[in-house]
């Protein structure tokens, strides 16, 4: 239990996906203009990454790794493969559920819902998740050796990602209204404010739970 | 129509700086600010990134006929996940230590928004040619960026290039220091950030 709640902490705060590993960062950026559709892309990284995550997580152990199928054969160069293949029927399967339910949301997230598939959140947790398998628990609290283990992750990483882009949306919000210098003026402030929030969440690094 | 003609240069010279995918059209800023903590890794992504553009713009452009536009995304990404797979065993085998630094930014080169934006914009309308330099002309477009980042974050947080000592040890001893800040995550973006200032602030024509 102890390492379920360790893992998810730090999933939010140390490895946060943005300020510690920039994943995701093409639709953190456009998207984070205002807080209700960063609010909304954000729930869907994280039901995405939900899904996916253990997903993947069951993909590597039962059919990847070594000696899974077949003994003294170590599939894993096809993960690249599979995990993108998974990730993208998922999202095919949220973008139907998200339409057919929230069309508002459907249409303020746009494009970007699509484009959640080649989000580099969604495939770097799902690396991730596959270079911790092989981490002991008892030695890193990063280890990942169970189905829980990868739903805590991957719960973890979203709400990590969704507290990161509604944070900078609403600070977005209301830049707007400051005088910053022409040629900064829209992406390199963003950028600027992005690595300032980075700063702060450097403080968390040296958290031990 | 000549290998060379003034559509093609466009082709490979605009990304390069007008329409760079990096700093304009904000595209594979996830690795970008990743590996760029040192000058070798960023060398090396950039040289990977330019390569995989390069070639799955061509298969795309020569598959582009016979892809029904419904599931021409999943095909896109089959193509990209083989070139990075490739790629990723290369390094692997041949540049051990890098592919370590690397890690998951290797297997991120698929999400990398790049590849796919040129392969819908781009490849799915021209032919072979055309695409392999607009591959060339966008990866290249990017390693650019990489290396100038690293370049500043090599040079003022460690004081070597390419694990070179540049910065002379008589300067540590008249109490230059290392700025440590600049290994961080954050500073990534501020310099990416900086770029972006300098580069609009040069290109006028906005």
């Amino acid at each position: 239990m102890e390492h379920f709640i360790s893992l998810f902490v730090r999933s939010i705060f140390v490895d946060n996906m943005i300020f510690a590993f920039f994943l995701g960062m093409c639709s953190y950026l456009a998207v984070s203009k205002t807080v209700k559709t960063a609010l909304g892309l954000g729930v869907a990284v994280t039901f995405v990454l939900l899904i996916t995550v253990p997903i993947d997580y069951l993909l590597q152990t039962q059919v990847l790794g070594p000696n899974a199928i077949v003994d003294g054969v170590d599939l894993s160069f096809l993960s690249f493969i599979l995990f993108i293949a998974v990730i993208a029927g998922i999202v095919q399967l949220v973008e139907m559920v998200v339409e057919r339910f929230s069309p508002s949301l459907y249409a303020a997230l746009g494009i970007f819902l699509p484009l959640i598939a080649v989000n580099c959140a969604i495939m770097g947790a799902s690396l991730f998740m596959q270079q911790r398998v092989q981490m002991d628990a008892s030695v890193s609290t990063q280890a990942i050796n169970s189905v829980w283990d990868a739903v805590a992750y991957a719960l973890g990483s979203g709400i990590g990602w969704l507290l990161a882009i509604t944070a900078l949306a609403a600070i977005r919000e209301k830049m707007a209204y400051t005088d910053v210098p022409k040629p900064l003026k829209g992406l390199g402030i963003t950028f600027i404010t992005v690595g300032l929030m980075a700063m702060a969440f450097m403080c968390f690094s040296g958290f031990n739970i | 129509m000549s290998l060379f003609n003034s559509k093609n240069k466009e082709a490979l010279n605009n990304p390069l700086w007008k329409d760079n995918p990096v700093v304009i059209q904000v595209l594979g800023i996830c690795s970008a600010l990743a590996v760029t903590s040192q000058l070798e890794p960023a060398i090396v992504m950039g040289l990977s990134v330019t390569a995989i553009t390069a070639f799955s713009n061509v298969i795309i452009s020569l598959l582009r006929k016979t892809i029904p536009s419904r599931i021409r995304i999943i095909v896109q990404l089959v193509v990209v996940a083989t070139l990075v797979t490739i790629v990723s065993q290369i390094l692997k085998a041949f540049a051990y230590d890098v592919s370590v630094q690397l890690s998951v930014y290797v297997g991120l080169i698929i999400t990398n928004c790049i590849l796919m934006g040129r392969l819908e914009a781009f490849a799915m309308m021209n032919g072979p040619w055309e695409s392999f330099l607009d591959g060339i002309g966008n990866g290249l477009g990017y390693a650019w960026i990489l290396v100038v980042v690293a370049f500043f974050r090599e040079l003022l947080g460690n004081g070597t290039l390419l694990g070179f000592q540049v910065i002379p040890d008589c300067a540590y001893e008249a109490g230059y220091m290392n700025n440590g800040m600049m290994t961080m995550p954050a500073m990534a973006l501020i310099i990416v950030g900086c770029v972006i200032w300098a580069h609009r602030g040069i290109s006028k024509d906005e």
